[in-house]
């Protein structure tokens, strides 16, 4: 399979100062193993696009420990204390984002439209700086799409040609992620032959995917543990 | 507020929620509604991706990539759909969810909510309220009447940041259910022993009582 990478190749396409968007919400559908990756290699300056930055120690939170990250941009910061420590002692910038307007920028960052008129946060502190518009008697504010340099995604399984089906609610961030990035890695499971996953089934076309890379990570009780 | 009183005000609420309505329940009071809908069925809508959430699971069968806004582990109802973040917001933004049920910081007598932000502390999460307050077809605020320190909750003007222009339609107290309209705000029913000048003494917003629904 062309795809198949390693973790450590799959890294080298990450540069200093990238934006980086990661898939998951808390904990879930997230590609801990490239992460795992990620704060381990000397990294620096990266933007996160992700809802949360996940918990102190786990997932996103071991990019804010390592030092890598300059920026995170996403909905909820509040479950990851030492993120809002970093924050408070200006360590790392944070730019909230209603959840919505957050999927939806990620959206049009991957289809091809610069940006949207949203009702959401109109008129609140999230709008300042923002452009207002009237349509049909009501204020919406324009919101710029969103893209990154790199997309890390996790699915649950991929077939040879990059094809992703995903677990239950660990779709989250990963479908609009894996549109919206000059290159995306996805990290699986389990990779399958092609033919293997019905047609029916497949969330994520393989022409999104550019590199696939094998989650070391494995689940037991219902959470994913190190091997 | 302690249990008993959050179960009063889960229940009442429960009673406004019709038969096969789409519903986004938000944190705290509003996750006890599902106890309380007797034989209304309802489908419950998680903004992380499920329509027709079900009830925790026994801890065998526990898969983290099943999981509430909350991040809690839940089950999946017959009927059931899962999709990605993009599609649920669709959901909630395009005005297909029927109710919305959140908890707010304030209320004020137009019916603009607060429900993110305490002015003064470190900001740092909105997450899916605002595009609830935004989307939802009808919002109900199930709450507390007063702050933990006393303070009420319902005010005449808002003084911590507002969760958006949009107006709620309904609010519920352990002491009394409101409705508002047209900019303002009406009792439509007390449920505590409290009178009416009680309610006004521990409540900053200005409210005109439905006299034919209290029967006054």
């Amino acid at each position: 399979m062309k795809k198949l990478i390693e973790v450590s190749e799959a890294i080298d396409f990450i540069k200093d100062g990238d934006t980086l968007l990661v898939g998951g919400f808390g904990m879930s559908g997230t590609p801990l193993t490239l992460i795992d990756a990620i704060a381990a290699s000397d990294k620096k300056d990266l933007t996160v696009v992700s809802n949360n930055l996940g918990e102190v120690g786990r997932g996103l939170g071991k990019l804010l420990d390592a030092g890598c990250l300059k920026k995170a941009k996403g909905s909820y910061f509040t479950t990851n204390r030492e993120a809002v420590r970093a924050w408070s002692e200006g360590e790392l910038e944070i730019e909230l984002i209603p959840q919505g307007t957050l999927a939806e920028a990620v959206r049009c960052g991957g289809a091809g439209i610069a940006g949207f008129y949203t009702k959401t946060a109109a008129g609140t502190q999230l709008a300042e700086g923002k452009e207002e518009k009237e349509f049909d008697g009501e204020t919406y504010i324009l919101e710029r799409a969103i893209r990154g340099d790199v997309s890390i995604i996790k699915g649950l399984k991929a077939d040879t040609f990059g094809n992703i089906v995903y677990d239950h609610t660990a779709r989250n961030f990963n479908v609009a992620m894996a549109t919206a990035s000059d290159l995306v890695i996805a990290e699986v499971d389990e990779i399958v032959e092609v033919g293997e996953i019905p047609p029916k089934d497949v969330v994520t076309p393989h022409l999104f995917i550019d590199y696939v890379v094998l989650n070391k990570y494995v689940k037991k009780g219902g959470v994913y543990v190190e091997q | 507020m302690n249990n008993e009183l959050r179960v009063k005000v889960a229940k009442r609420v429960a009673e406004e929620l019709n038969d096969g309505d789409i519903i986004n329940l938000g944190v705290g009071i509003p996750t006890l509604i599902p106890d309380y809908l007797g034989d209304k069925k309802v489908y419950l809508h998680s903004e992380n991706g499920l329509l027709g959430m079900g009830p925790t699971p026994p801890e065998d069968e526990i898969n983290m990539d099943l999981i509430s806004a909350s991040k809690k582990p839940i089950t999946m109802d017959i009927g059931a759909s899962l999709f990605d973040s993009s599609d649920s917001f669709v959901m909630i933004r395009g005005g297909h969810i029927d109710m919305a049920v959140l908890g707010a910081l304030q209320i004020d007598e137009t019916g603009e909510i607060a429900n993110w932000a305490i002015p003064g502390k470190t900001i740092l999460g909105v997450g899916g309220a605002m595009d609830l307050v935004a989307g939802a077809k009808k919002i109900i605020i199930a709450s507390s009447h007063q702050a933990k320190d006393g303070s009420p909750k319902f005010v005449k003007k808002l003084t911590f940041p507002s969760s958006g222009a949009r107006k709620v339609d309904m609010l519920v107290t352990e002491h009394a259910v409101f409705k508002f309209k047209d900019g303002g705000c009406e009792l439509v029913e007390i449920l505590s022993d409290i009178s009416v000048e009680e309610l006004r003494d521990i409540t900053d917003a200005n409210f005109t009582v439905n006299q034919e629904s209290m029967n006054l």
